[in-house]
């Protein structure tokens, strides 16, 4: 049986912010739907009471003061922008 | 005989004496890339003009400068970020990222150290990818046969190495890229305790196991470099106040009593004959240098690529979010909404191995999926980690092959994912475990390519690491081969 449709493929790639082709989305199906099913062979393990990894360092939230400092100037952040205008970035329109 | 057959610190002691110049090591660098990088193709960007400016000033104080690498020809891997020198990540969504803003902190630590950087190295793209066929620009191909892939995805940072193009380059490693392909091109790459080194900087693919390490030619490079680059750093909240001991004095070339376990699962099925023999072979040679090795088990080490494939595409889901052509990189064309400019430009921008983990991640972490496939891999992370914890409970080290086979051809894996993945069987459980592992030469197959020794240790136990792999090396001449590129003898 697949675990994952056609139709997850093109919902989740919306939610990545991805457009797929048809022919994209077919292979993309099979590809996720073989990673899936290899994966769930971690069902074999009773994982009940252990503890998630989230990394492995015994640190918790690291924290600083909160003090503003110079780091780079507008002008240079806005070299790299595909657009800008009035020293903002510049992007299409956001409501339809 | 090439500059670069001297280790860094002779050369630093022959910059000193005033033997040679920063320009003569900078231009041996230019000319090896000359000369066979149109074959190896290991690097993206180079930085010459920039490189020879600062030779030029550099030379001015020689003599007068103790920095720790002062003149010393490196390359950096292309996801680590250079102020004013161009960044991609061998991605085209970051194609025109000429300017970047600033350095990352192990940049920071060699412009300190008075290092001179040759140029940005090609790279599997985001550091998805095992043998460089994923960076968007061309695959670096290895040294000893360019037929084969050098690994990944760190390729382009162990072929310049082999390839005698500059003495050392640093890599990133989140599942193996820094050891796979050092174990593929015949150099040394460590990749350190996590949290050993500032990942600041370091464009960010899965930050739980993200580190960036050491590719060298012999181990005393090695930890002469992670002296320099390791420590901890205000700007990433997971680099670990624990002290940088001076790794280069536990290179003392004696193993004599010490504890080495050699897990059974990871000479098991799918580890090639030549590769168990070269492994069989260190460990004989071990014994003969008077340190002792049992069977041990690192039961879980089976569900490790399923686990670092959920955890790893989780995160570099989230991660990748920041490309959507709004503040760098690229934008597609005459978009009419945002939310049309966010979906070309990223679909126009990343290939296919990055659009497909971002999926598997953003499907993972979904509602309704979340604990079956996220949680559960966190789980079962936990108890990998306590494998590796319980067995260095009683051994100094686990010594084990960096891969289950030599490189393998360009276009042989890449139409599999799966294949693909099985290929970093053995370096994964030690990013998932967090502690330091290791490659060094330790043989050759039938067909002439290098094979690679693993060697890992207790979290920030790299001195152990390094003692054990340069006793190794010293005891063998595995390290001294060279590739017979371009014909000429490097």
């Amino acid at each position: 049986m697949s675990r994952i449709s056609k139709e997850d493929v093109k919902h989740v790639a919306h939610l990545a912010r991805l457009s797929i082709k048809e022919e994209e989305a077919d292979l993309f199906t099979k590809q996720l739907d073989d990673i899936i099913t290899y994966a769930e062979q971690l069902n074999e393990l009773d994982t009940e009471g252990v503890e998630p990894t989230t990394h492995v360092l015994d640190l918790h939230n690291v924290m600083r003061k909160d003090e503003p400092k110079r780091w780079v100037e507008k002008e240079d952040v806005l070299k790299n922008a595909p657009d800008h205008k009035d020293g903002q970035f510049k992007v299409p329109s956001i409501l339809e | 005989m090439s500059l670069f057959e001297h280790s860094l610190r002779e050369l630093k002691d022959k910059l000193h004496s005033k033997e040679i110049t920063v320009t003569d090591l900078v231009n041996e660098s230019y000319n090896r890339i000359e000369e066979v990088d149109g074959q190896v193709q290991a690097f993206l960007t180079l930085n010459k003009e920039a490189a020879l400016k600062q030779a030029a000033e550099l030379d001015e104080q020689r003599g007068n400068d103790a920095a720790a690498l002062f003149g010393l020809p490196i390359g950096v891997k292309d996801n680590i970020v250079t102020k004013g020198l161009r960044t991609t990540a061998a991605s085209q969504i970051l194609d025109n990222f000429e300017d970047p803003l600033y350095d990352a902190t192990v940049v920071n630590k060699l412009n300190e150290a008075k290092s001179v950087t040759i140029g940005k190295l090609n790279m599997d793209e985001f550091a998805m990818g095992s043998s460089n066929e994923n960076s968007s620009y061309y695959a670096t191909r290895n040294p000893w046969n360019t037929d084969y892939v050098p690994g990944g995805s760190s390729g382009g940072s162990a072929a310049s190495v082999a390839a005698g193009e500059v003495p050392f380059s640093l890599g990133s490693d989140t599942g193996g890229s820094i050891r796979q392909p050092a174990a593929f091109c015949g150099v040394v790459g460590l990749k350190p305790t996590y949290g050993r080194v500032s990942r600041f900087g370091l464009i960010a693919f899965a930050s739980s196991l993200d580190q960036i390490g050491p590719i060298t030619r012999s181990v005393e490079d090695n930890a002469y470099l992670l002296e320099t680059i390791a420590g901890y750093d205000n700007m990433d909240s997971t680099s670990a106040n624990v002290e940088v001991p001076k790794y280069t004095e536990a290179l003392t070339g004696d193993v004599k009593g010490l504890k080495i376990a050699v897990p059974k699962e990871y000479l098991g099925e799918g580890v090639t004959p030549e590769v168990k023999e070269a492994v069989q072979a260190a460990l004989k040679k071990y014994e003969e240098l008077g340190a002792t090795w049992d069977e041990v088990s690192l039961p879980h080490s089976k569900y490790a690529v399923s686990t670092y494939y959920l955890l790893s595409s989780s995160e570099a889901s989230a991660n990748l979010a920041r490309f959507d052509g709004v503040r760098y990189g690229k934008r597609t064309e005459n978009a009419e909404t945002m939310l049309d400019m966010f979906k070309r430009s990223r679909s126009e921008g990343f290939g296919d191995e990055v659009k497909r983990r971002i999926m598997l991640g953003t499907f993972a972490l979904s509602s309704g999926y979340y604990d079956a496939y996220y949680k559960k891999a966190q789980q079962v992370r936990t108890l990998i980690k306590n494998d590796f914890e319980k067995v260095l409970q009683d051994y100094d080290v686990i010594v084990g092959p960096t891969t289950p086979t030599p490189a393998f051809k360009v276009g042989e894996k890449i139409d599999d994912p799966l294949t693909m993945y099985a290929n970093d069987i053995l370096t994964i459980p030690v990013n998932l475990a967090g502690v330091p592992g290791i490659s060094v030469p330790c043989g050759f197959s039938s067909e002439g390519l290098p094979i690679g020794l693993q060697i890992i240790g207790r979290h920030f136990d790299e001195n152990s690491v390094y003692r054990a792999a340069h006793a190794f090396e010293q005891a063998t001449d595995f390290h001294k081969q060279r590739p017979s590129l371009g014909g000429a003898s490097s």
